[in-house]
């Protein structure tokens, strides 16, 4: 545990679909300065855990959360939590590329805007450009924002999203499994991303590339059948992991 | 050449052999695939020729009949205007009053009679006044002179003109034509007025407007209602037995026979609420209960379409479900929800059954001005004139299919172009 106060607690949580129980009293910190990554093979709920971190489990009818998440010590499930707030404090980078059918600025510029958080357009110009360099994007795009998002590369594409979710300041961006649709030059850029916005958002991704998990990450958390098996420093998860599981995993038996 | 290593063993040596496309058999199989292809496009393609030509006939067939609707025949009337009118009466709102209490008809009458003996009235139609009264109002100087005006023929003279009289009406025709006095011309009164008794003097407008001010009613209803209602099933209702039986029942009442509708439209609009009967207002709402369960299907599938991950992006960035809903959602749906509007909306159009249920079969010679007005809609005056003894109604039922059947067209054309205004380019 690194000394930094966490800014997600997540206490024996439990997440069911229907009488299904798809994670099992998970424990974990995130701290505001890092980046943890989830790994595990397919169907092990880390994807499922990540999406409760900003409730868009909420938008599946059958799914049902135990246990207790806080954010900065503020229960997130808690009757009083406002989820549109939520949402935009902790945001959302997904599997595949879904920028917005509308143009560049247009899919950076929507949260700033549902949320009110300019005046005016120079303001807005603003954000939208000191959030597309920050996606590493700027430079690409500066001449066509009014294209159509939809008409980037993948890569590009998965970089506007970021950029759209940092566009709103969020304070900790989710990401589940970015790359994963992605060749390895855009996964690269990604990476480096990552690295960049490190320490300024804390940063949670689910991947299913170890290799990456080793990169990008300082803790690793590794699911198994909606169990957390291990959690603990990355270069300890992939030098030394204590469970057997886990070394089986990285070692590539199962998965 | 690298000899072939053989297994050795009990067994023999194993050689795999490749399949061999050349038997006969393999070739009969390729064949009759060939023929398989060849026969399904030759299906396809005659089905498509087919359904092409049944629509070049009736497209033809209405032309055909339909064309001289909008001729009128009209004889030549010498007539001395000498009625007693003061020259400025004949401006403004009273000139067809004054006009007409100054014996204007008798007039026309006697000059009929004057130039084509004691039956020349029945020569002209009963409307042929009403073209001499137009005539002096345009030109007030007409009452100084003596004039020649053409003025349209009555119903026999006009079919027989047109090639399809009685015998007795040929022979007028003839002798009319040897004196030189027929000639034809533009009904544009086809195309302004409203029903008659006389086949000379009917025309579309009436209905044209009656459908139009009851597709109006219907469209202010059904689409909102329709739309509203996909939204909430789609994006907010719980999936239970509930929601489930209202999916059957919407799926059950866009099936339900037309006329039924009109019988509801009649106990409930008609019986319970009182409204006026004939009136576009009941013949919308009853049209509207019909076009309702098209449009939401139709929408329900357009907002099916969208795909999920839009809304995920949207929420993820803290959008509220109502944001997602109207930033996204319906804007991606809308193509696809105008158009099975517009289609509910066509075949709305073309509804007769439930209109004739709730009294807009009435005879009605003027335009309705407003939704409550007695009104007819131009599938209704299609199936009136269609059943109408007088030969002159014929062509007229055929030049209202053609008036129709551009309505309709022009709604597609909307469609598509709608279509294709809003449609996303992902």
């Amino acid at each position: 545990m690194t000394a930094s106060q966490p800014k997600i607690t997540a206490r024996n949580v439990s997440v069911y679909y229907g009488a299904t129980r798809a994670i099992d009293d998970v424990s974990i910190d995130v701290t505001q300065d890092e980046v943890v990554a989830f790994i595990g093979p397919s169907g092990c709920g880390k994807s499922t855990f990540l999406r409760t971190l900003n409730r868009m489990n909420d938008t599946v009818a059958s799914a049902r959360v135990e246990g207790q998440i806080h954010l900065d010590g503020q229960d997130i499930y808690a009757p009083d939590m406002d989820v549109v707030q939520l949402r935009a404090r902790v945001g959302m980078v997904f599997q595949k590329p879904n920028p917005f059918p509308k143009s560049i600025y247009d899919n950076v510029a929507y949260g700033p805007r549902i949320h009110g958080l300019v005046d005016g357009r120079t303001a807005l110009d603003d954000i939208v450009e000191g959030s597309l360099r920050r996606a590493g994007l700027w430079d690409e795009v500066k001449d066509r924002l009014t294209d159509s998002g939809t008409a980037l590369s993948g890569g590009q594409q998965q970089r506007l999203c970021i950029a759209r979710a940092i566009a709103v300041d969020p304070e900790v961006i989710l990401m589940d499994e970015p790359c994963s649709a992605l060749d390895p030059i855009a996964t690269a850029k990604i990476e480096e991303l990552i690295h960049e916005l490190k320490g300024r958002y804390a940063i949670v991704i689910v991947t299913h590339n170890m290799q990456q998990a080793a990169r990008v990450s300082q803790r690793t958390a590794f699911f198994h059948l909606g169990h957390l098996v291990e959690f603990g420093a990355t270069s300890d998860i992939f030098t030394n992991p204590k469970a057997e599981r886990t070394k089986d995993y990285i070692t590539g038996r199962y998965g | 050449m690298i000899a072939p290593i053989v297994p050795t063993g009990t067994a023999g040596p194993v050689v795999h052999r490749p399949t061999d496309w050349t038997t006969m058999a393999s070739r009969r199989h390729t064949r009759r695939r060939y023929a398989a292809e060849r026969r399904f496009r030759l299906m396809g393609l005659a089905a498509v020729w087919l359904s092409v030509g049944f629509l070049a006939f009736l497209i033809g067939t209405m032309l055909w009949q339909g064309a001289s609707g909008f001729v009128e025949t009209r004889i030549a009337l010498p007539i001395d205007v000498r009625v007693d009118v003061a020259p400025d009466r004949l401006t403004g709102r009273g000139a067809d009053l004054a006009l007409a209490g100054a014996g204007l008809e008798g007039e026309v009458d006697a000059a009929a009679t004057a130039a084509y003996g004691p039956d020349g009235p029945d020569l002209l139609s009963d409307g042929a006044w009403l073209r001499v009264r137009d005539a002096v109002k345009h030109d007030p100087t007409l009452l100084q002179r003596h004039v020649v005006i053409a003025v349209p023929a009555a119903a026999d003279i006009d079919v027989a003109e047109k090639g399809r009289g009685t015998s007795t009406a040929e022979a007028q025709v003839a002798r009319l034509n040897a004196a030189g006095v027929v000639s034809r011309g533009l009904n544009l009164g086809f195309l302004t007025d409203a029903d008659s008794t006389d086949s000379t003097r009917v025309g579309i407008w009436g209905a044209f407007k009656g459908s139009l001010l009851t597709l109006i009613v219907t469209l202010a209803l059904a689409f909102p209602i329709g739309v509203f209602a996909a939204l909430y099933l789609e994006e907010y209702a719980p999936r239970n037995r509930w929601t489930d039986l209202i999916e059957v029942s919407i799926n059950n009442l866009a099936a339900v026979p037309s006329i039924i509708f009109g019988l509801l439209g009649l106990a409930v609009f008609l019986g319970t609420f009182h409204l006026p009967r004939s009136a576009p207002l009941v013949g919308g709402l009853t049209l509207a209960l019909m076009t309702m369960p098209v449009i939401v299907i139709a929408g329900r599938n357009a907002i099916k379409a969208v795909p999920p991950s839009i809304r995920d992006a949207a929420l993820a960035v803290g959008a509220s479900p109502v944001q997602v809903v109207f930033h996204h959602v319906l804007p991606l749906a809308l193509p696809g929800i105008l158009t099975g509007t517009i289609i509910g909306m066509a075949r709305a159009l073309g509804e007769t059954a439930p209109l004739l249920m709730i009294g807009m079969r009435a005879f009605i010679a003027a335009p309705p001005d407003r939704i409550t007005d007695p009104a007819t809609v131009l599938p209704v005056q299609i199936f009136l004139w269609s059943d109408e003894v007088n030969r002159g109604f014929v062509e007229k039922t055929s030049a209202a299919i053609i008036v129709l059947l551009v309505f309709l067209l022009a709604m597609n054309g909307l469609a598509i172009y709608l279509r294709n205004r809003f449609e996303t380019r992902w």
